[in-house]
């Protein structure tokens, strides 16, 4: 199986603290995603899943086994690395044999040449090659077998990577920002690879990743990390919608949520600019963080006390949506606001407009970047 | 182009080619040297090959040789007469085992130690690279009296060990494979680790087939180093000819009873070189990928 359990996780290099008491539970079969922003900590915290690191303190637990003492080759894991690192010098199925030799084989037929002379090294050597060819046909590679990793383009290598790995049926997959040396349409297209390669292999999957579109897209659960804490962990769906902090709100989510600076009267009641949210927060008479998303903005034609105005001051066009970037009046904020191609496809560079919410969603946030939440609906 | 470019290039040309001319004279003139007879050699007459006129040489004679059996054209004496007076094959020989030898252990002691030094974090790293960056100072002259000491109160005076075992750590191998491992990425070692390789493993399987260049030139280095060695196996070597390197066979030839004859020994010469000129021919195009290797880093 392929639990993973991290207990009180912390890291530091020299004085320099990377992570911060890290607890994480991955349960056997999960797609884990740990993102956040570069520098966070999510490649060291894989690291040390894996073994290519010491924790400082704290306990790494693979299957309810202790493997603090446990080397990087024996805890039966499989890494995907950003730049592949194949073997340059093999051909791809060497690539792909040397993780069974090196289970498989025991020293002695390892051996050059005399090795061949272990009776059992043929049958060994025989299943190694079944393996290997049904791993290349799963992952559409049989007719590279021959080639060297210099001769593969970057979507090749990513495969032969992810067949190295694949090959010897770990324990789970560690893979660290394995598609960000692809190009932007084949990024795209592997995400659903790897999906559907989770969803057939029904390994553990711990993915790390910048971006957090990835994220959102292939992971059963998401542990948004910044600064060497976990911040949340949960399904992205819970990520996107509920963010337990400021920071995950405006790391989640593409274009970036809206902050608006806004304030809960003596009874709690939430407004900003203009705006009355005519709901009433948990904490009263202080400032407060309003996050709405683009989606949740729409521009109109009305003009009333649930609008707010101000000047485009760029029009991304994506075809199926058109995000404006908004200079609101006061001058205090850049916004983004979406609109649809058919009703605002007059709006141009510099015009004004008149934004209103399009539904009831919005997330407080206190001055310390805590969520707090509504108390009525 | 136009006619001022050519004169810059000519310039350019007849520069290298004056510098060409002054490395090749030597080699020209012991080929030259080593195909004519003495008075030839003696009166610089006979240009490249001279007359080859059949003769009796007389220093064969004196040896002990018929006269009949000394009577032969110059180039076919130089060469006949220099593998009957030394055991030429002999000395190239011993040249192999020890240059080979000397490169074989240098590259087991040096390939794990610059691994160590270039990926391994471990307490006094720094301290130990500066010690072999420390060690590249040392001259060779100045520690071969304490060497030879060494080894003679170890009774290794007049073997193979004695040529060989001085020069088995390499502290210009550590330092060249060391920067060569600094450039391979973090990541293929980690994958191999993760693949289930040891740290031995990973030395051998990975790092040194992707450091054959820096090997390469590397080998060369040593292996010309140590087969043109004169200094050292002049120290060691006090009796045994058995043990003469080519460098030290070639002294055979030097003054002594009959007198300076340099038909055989530059033929000799000719001999103890060539190999290393073919091994350079064929290794060239790395040689100077490796000396472009050590200077970039």
């Amino acid at each position: 199986m392929g639990t993973i359990s991290l207990k009180n996780i912390s890291k530091s290099f020299g004085p320099t603290q990377v992570l911060n008491n890290l607890n994480v539970d991955i349960n056997d079969g999960e797609f884990l995603t740990l993102v956040g922003p570069s520098g966070c900590g999510k490649s060291t915290l894989l690291r040390i899943i894996a073994g290519l690191e010491q924790q400082t303190s704290g306990d790494v637990l693979i299957d309810n086994k202790n493997v603090n003492k446990v080397r990087a080759s024996k805890r039966d894991l499989a890494m995907v690395f950003q730049s592949y690192a194949l073997y340059p010098h093999l051909t791809v199925r060497r690539n792909l044999e040397t993780p069974l030799r090196l289970r498989d084989y025991n020293a002695f037929e390892r051996l050059p040449l005399i090795g061949n002379f272990s009776p059992s090294k043929k049958e060994k050597t025989e299943s190694i090659n079944q393996l290997v060819n049904k791993t290349s046909e799963t992952l559409k590679i049989s007719e590279l077998l021959d080639r060297k990793p210099g001769q593969l383009s970057g979507g090749q290598r990513q495969r032969v990577a992810l067949g190295r790995a694949m090959v010897r049926e770990p324990v789970a997959f560690l893979m660290d920002e394995p598609l960000s040396n692809l190009d932007a349409a084949l990024r795209v297209h592997m995400r659903s690879e790897l999906s559907e390669l989770h969803n057939s292999l029904k390994t553990t999957f711990v993915y790390v990743t910048h971006d957090q579109a990835e994220a959102l897209t292939m992971s059963s659960r998401m542990a948004v990390m910044i600064d060497g804490n976990l911040l949340q962990l949960d399904t992205p769906q819970e990520v996107y919608d509920n963010p337990s902090s400021l920071s995950v709100a405006q790391f989640v989510g593409s274009p970036k949520i809206n902050i608006f600076k806004g304030t809960a009267d003596s009874g709690g009641t939430v407004s900003f600019l203009n705006v009355n949210l005519k709901r009433k927060s948990s904490e009263s008479n202080t400032d407060l963080h309003i996050g709405i998303r683009p989606e949740h903005l729409e521009i109109t034609n009305e003009s009333n006390e649930n609008t707010f105005s101000g000047t485009v001051a760029y029009r991304e066009n994506l075809g199926s949506d058109i995000f404006f970037h908004v200079n609101i009046e006061d001058g205090s904020n850049k916004i983004i606001v979406r609109g649809l191609p058919q009703f605002t496809h007059q709006i141009s560079n510099g015009s004004s407009v008149n934004i209103k919410r399009v539904s009831d969603k919005a997330l407080l946030f206190n001055q310390a970047g805590m969520r707090v939440q509504f108390t009525n609906a | 182009m136009e006619a001022k470019q050519y004169i810059g290039e000519g310039w350019k040309h007849a520069i290298l080619i004056i510098g060409a001319i002054v490395v090749m004279l030597p080699f020209y003139m012991m080929v030259s040297m080593s195909l004519k007879s003495q008075q030839e050699i003696q009166s610089i007459s006979g240009g490249l090959i001279g007359a080859q006129e059949t003769q009796t040489f007389p220093v064969c004679v004196k040896t002990g040789y018929s006269e009949e059996t000394c009577t032969m054209k110059p180039y076919q004496y130089n060469y006949w007469f220099a593998f009957e007076k030394a055991p030429i094959p002999r000395y190239l020989m011993n040249g192999v085992i020890v240059t080979l030898s000397i490169f074989i252990i240098q590259v087991l002691v040096a390939l794990p130690c610059a691994y160590a030094l270039a990926k391994l974090r471990f307490y006094g790293r720094e301290f130990v690279f500066s010690m072999v960056l420390f060690c590249l100072l040392i001259p060779v002259h100045g520690i071969a009296l304490p060497l030879y000491v060494m080894l003679a109160q170890a009774g290794l005076v007049d073997t193979y060990s004695a040529l060989i075992l001085p020069w088995t750590i390499s502290v210009f191998g550590i330092f060249l494979m060391r920067q060569f491992f600094m450039t391979v990425p973090d990541e293929l070692i980690d994958a191999a680790r993760m693949d289930g390789m040891g740290e031995y493993a990973i030395v051998w399987k990975v790092m040194l087939p992707t450091a054959i260049p820096a090997l390469l030139a590397f080998a060369i280095f040593s292996v010309v180093a140590h087969w043109n060695d004169y200094f050292w196996p002049r120290m060691v070597i006090t009796g045994n000819r058995d043990l003469f390197t080519p460098p030290l066979g070639i002294r055979e030839f030097r003054g002594g009873i009959d007198s300076d004859e340099f038909g055989p020994m530059m033929a000799s010469i000719v001999t103890v070189t060539v190999p290393l000129i073919v091994a350079f021919i064929i290794a060239q195009k790395r040689f100077i990928e490796g000396i472009t290797l050590t200077g970039m880093k």
